[in-house]
């Protein structure tokens, strides 16, 4: 018998007595009303609360304040898809890398840059999450992950109040990451402080219009 | 209403003023008492312990007294032996594979309440001074026991009716939903880590500087009255019915 | 030794053993005192934090509600749910691997790090490969395991024992923690204070390396969902996303019951886990991934399905709900004896209220001293509270005693003091007038108290009680004698 065979067979005979479960009650929030202000308002509490830096803007306002977030980096990355608009007021100095299909750069070189700018798929107000899941505006995982400036865009159009409005609007197959301010660990004497191996600072940029 | 006493065995046996304080105050409300000689105990130690088929007799003893249409509703000075009434008693029926047991001690369960439970759900007592003529004129502390809290949810039920009797005051006790160690056999088997846990109660306790610790379980107030007494610290323990039964005439005294 | 049937659920192995009984156990953890007062500290905390952010949602009891439904669900349908995750993993590139215990999973795992040719592996934290002993059996076989969690990180550098799920380093504090750091990271720099976020520096600089270096990866997995073959892992520090991200292999290994049925279920789920865990209202991150993805990540994905004593717990019709942990830590944050003696004094990977079930589910309640496990609670039911899947731990301890005492009702050839208190007990409280009977001898308690009426030392078992508690004299008449007086001469 192979060990998957057995397994099955095991689980089979543990379940002799047929057990049948209740069907799962599901009388937990799945939408809600919120005014666009309100959401903001939450959504931005939240964030500060996970000591992320928060910029409540107009899409207009979008490359003056991505130049104001990074200005102390020598080099940024972004993915390949991302409006190349966003970046056009960053100061000549600071080098500009793009990570594409067909030309990805190497986990040395993203060791190497400074920061990385990004969109974002759909944010959760209630609890400050935000999810990027791999479109070309927000690039594969380890452009997200290995700078260690991360400032995100978050267009107020995707951001919902809860979670199970949030899941509507993902492709879970996707490879998916949801982010909930900046690195940080509750392993020393389970006291929270921010900035361990993910990026140290998270920048959001929350846009209206966009 | 006909209101059928199940003492405990530890009130039975160690605390009989409790029983008789219970008694006390339903008579005071009118109600009549009967006390169903056939009970002993719930069984809960036996259960707790482990020992199944020892608690069988036990909780068929408990389950053939109180199945009956002698009373209206049955109430226990007790968190914890309600608790055990209501949810172990069907769990060991089933168990033991006795489902005609278990059918009866679900009726059962359903007719028994604790002492809280009574008063402020099926009684209505809003306030014990008014109500009850409750008088106590001394400052106690409070400490809910696990099974009522949890088990049961009594919620303030019990504090709520001490805060209302005449002449108290209530100081809170810090930490009070933690518990006092006691757990039955667990204060045996486990007597290190019970004492550490009675170390910290009695500590909340005495911080308070009131003059008693009161509660709606004796065996828990046995623990901690045990510890205390050990300890020679000033605070006693003392039983919710006893300071609801008192009253300006005839005050309980520490 | 138990005969193992081929088919038949089997007793797990690795690191869930109590090796000397719990009360023992618990004796030493309780002299620690510095110990004691990190515990407190630490679980205080978080009690707090988690009261607070689980009260900001209207809709707790029903997320609860829904969470063990669905986990009820899962454990009734594992075997469907499990060849349904197998077909969706692999159809996106996965490789499935299925191992009986935890020395086969071992084995899996070994031979796919050999096949790579690496000899280091970065892990994440998982409290599967640490039952399995998974690390151990690697350096065994020339393969160096390191850890990256900073928790697990301290633990391995300092040569310990993990004692918590969720905050394996629980035991220690900031300042026992800057000085392993001190010892064991020779980078460091010698001035290092225990400010936790110097401490986390420091680990960010000794681990980077690692991470960007790392051509194989260990994780466990938080939740894998049947009708996509997704795997999702929960976690803080980043470590999770870079050994999940950047290394070309990453080997996951999952215990079997953590397969959820839909994707729609993780709603539930990532609003119960975090509130628990760590108090926050979200996790900084999750990673969800589903096999391989083309240009995003590692190429090959593996995951082992470890039973290890799963379909053992599975087949308790009364204590399988235990197989419905989300492994959040709320229950040992809570309980009064964890609190007291930390983890160690549980002998298993899995410690605290949810291990002194899950552990004896697992093996057997016969195994090693397993069996001291489910009496290593007052029954306070802190931890039924506070589950977000609503395990109830008490009445499953209650349950495993009843196991404990029937299998050594088997080999005891002399019944023991506490057997002969409760046969006799059994007499005693069986019949009204039985105890009205005994009750007739109060007078003589009374005797065996001393001036003040107090006994302060009892024989025996009961000596525990007299350890520390004074008994009251009993009184001269019982309720029952003064009712039959009183209410019945009239």
């Amino acid at each position: 018998m192979s060990a998957k065979e057995e397994i099955l067979s095991r689980i089979r005979s543990a379940l002799s007595d047929a057990p049948v479960a209740e069907e799962t009650p599901r009388e937990y929030r799945t939408s809600s009303q919120m005014p666009e202000e309100e959401l903001i308002e939450l959504l931005v509490d939240r964030l500060i609360d996970y000591k992320a830096g928060v910029e409540v803007i107009n899409s207009a306002q979008i490359p003056e304040f991505v130049a104001a977030k990074l200005k102390d980096a020598n080099s940024v990355v972004y993915p390949h898809g991302l409006e190349q608009r966003w970046l056009s007021e960053l100061p000549t100095g600071i080098t500009q890398i793009p990570d594409a299909p067909g030309a990805r750069l190497s986990v040395a070189q993203l060791d190497a840059t400074s920061a990385v700018v990004t969109s974002s798929q759909v944010s959760i107000a209630e609890s400050g999450t935000i999810i990027l899941d791999g479109e070309p505006n927000q690039g594969r995982r380890a452009i997200s992950l290995v700078p260690d400036h991360h400032l995100c865009i978050v267009p107020v159009s995707s951001i919902v109040r809860l979670l199970p409005e949030a899941m509507v609007r993902l492709t879970i197959t996707r490879p998916l990451t949801w982010i909930s301010g900046p690195s940080a660990t509750s392993d020393i004497e389970l006291e929270r402080v921010e900035g361990v191996h993910g990026p140290r600072t998270l920048d959001v940029l929350l846009v209206r219009g966009l | 209403m006909r209101i059928a006493l199940f003492a405990t065995c530890i009130v039975d046996a160690m605390y009989p003023e409790t029983a008789k304080s219970t008694v006390k105050i339903l008579e005071r409300l009118g109600h009549e008492v009967v006390f169903p000689k056939a009970q002993a105990c719930c069984g809960q130690m036996h259960i707790n312990s482990g020992y199944m088929p020892e608690a069988l007799p036990v909780v068929e003893n408990h389950i053939n007294a109180f199945d009956t249409d002698d009373y209206d509703v049955a109430v226990a000075p007790s968190g914890s032996c309600v608790a055990s009434v209501k949810h172990q008693h069907p769990i060991l029926a089933e168990r033991l594979g006795k489902p005609e047991l278990k059918e009866r001690a679900i009726a059962v369960g359903k007719r028994t309440y604790e002492l809280s439970q009574l008063l402020v759900d099926v009684l209505g007592i809003t306030n014990a001074a008014e109500q009850l003529g409750s008088y106590f004129p001394d400052t106690i502390t409070y400490h809910p026991s696990c099974h009522g809290m949890r088990s049961l949810k009594l919620g303030d039920r019990q504090l709520d009716l001490l805060k209302t009797v005449g002449g108290i005051t209530v100081e809170e006790l810090p930490e009070a939903d933690q518990c006092c160690g006691f757990g039955g056999t667990f204060s045996i088997k486990n007597a290190d880590v019970s004492s550490a846990m009675l170390e910290d109660k009695m500590k909340n306790i005495c911080s308070t500087g009131a003059s008693a610790c009161a509660g709606g379980d004796a065996s828990c107030l046995m623990h901690i009255g045990g510890g205390l007494s050990r300890t020679g610290a000033k605070p006693k323990t003392l039983h919710l019915a006893d300071i609801l039964a008192s009253t300006m005439e005839e005050t309980v005294t520490l | 030794m138990t005969q193992v049937f081929l088919g038949m659920p089997a007793p797990g192995h690795g690191n869930l053993f109590e090796e000397e009984p719990f009360p023992q156990a618990a004796h030493r953890e309780l002299g620690n005192t510095q110990m004691r007062k990190n515990l407190r500290h630490a679980t205080h905390t978080i009690r707090d934090k988690r009261l607070k952010v689980v009260g900001e949602l209207p809709d707790w009891e029903q997320l609860r509600d829904a969470g063990a439904a669905i986990k009820n669900n899962a454990m009734a349908n594992l075997e469907e749910l499990l060849l349904q995750f197998e077909k969706n993993f692999i159809a996106r590139g996965g490789i499935v691997h299925w191992a009986r215990d935890a020395s086969e999973a071992n084995k899996i795992v070994t031979q796919l790090v050999k096949d790579t040719g690496s000899t280091e592996v970065v892990k994440v934290k998982s409290m599967a490969t640490q039952e399995i002993g998974l690390n151990e059996h690697l350096e065994t076989e020339g393969i160096s395991a390191f850890e990256t969690d900073l928790a697990e990180l301290i633990v391995q550098l300092g040569h310990d024992k993990p004692s918590h799920i969720l905050v394996p380093a629980i035991h220690k504090n900031r300042t026992q923690v800057r000085d392993i750091f001190l010892q064991e990271m020779p980078e460091v720099d010698p001035n290092l204070t225990d400010d936790p976020s110097k401490l986390a520096d420091a680990a960010r600089t000794h681990l980077r390396k690692k991470f960007l270096a790392a051509k194989v990866a260990i994780s466990g997995a938080n939740f894998a969902l049947a009708d996509t073959g997704t795997l999702g892992v929960v976690e803080s520090e980043g470590n999770g996303r870079m050994c999940l991200t950047l290394p070309e292999t990453l080997i996951t290994v999952m215990g079997i019951e953590k397969v959820l049925p839909q994707w729609e279920d993780l709603e539930v789920f990532m609003q119960l886990l975090p509130r628990s865990s760590t108090g926050e209202r979200m996790n900084p991150y999750t990673s969800l991934w589903t096999g391989a993805s083309a240009d995003d990540g590692p190429r090959n994905v593996h995951i082992v399905l470890l039973d290890n004593g799963r379909t053992r717990a599975l087949s308790d019709r009364f204590g399988r709900t235990a197989l419905n942990c989300i492994r959040c830590s709320a229950c040992m944050n809570v309980c009064p004896v964890y609190e007291r003696t930390g983890g160690h004094a549980y002998g298993s990977t899995y410690p605290g209220p949810i291990g002194a079930i899950l552990s004896p589910l697992m093996t057997g309640i016969e195994a090693e001293d397993n069996g001291s496990l489910p009496y290593a609670s007052s029954l306070c039911g802190a931890c039924y509270d506070a589950c977000p899947v609503k395990i109830n731990i008490p009445e499953i301890l209650v349950h495993l005693r009843g196991e404990d005492v029937d299998t050594k009702r088997e080999t005891h050839k002399i019944p023991t003091q506490m057997d002969l208190l409760m046969k006799g007990g059994s007499w005693a409280l069986g019949k009204g007038k039985n105890i009205g009977l005994l009750e007739k001898a109060l007078p003589l308690g009374r005797l065996m108290a001393g001036k003040d009426k107090k006994i302060k030392k009892l024989p025996g078992i009961a000596a525990g009680w007299t350890q520390s508690r004074d008994i009251p004299a009993p009184p001269n008449k019982s309720f029952r004698d003064w009712w039959s007086d009183q209410k019945e001469s009239k």
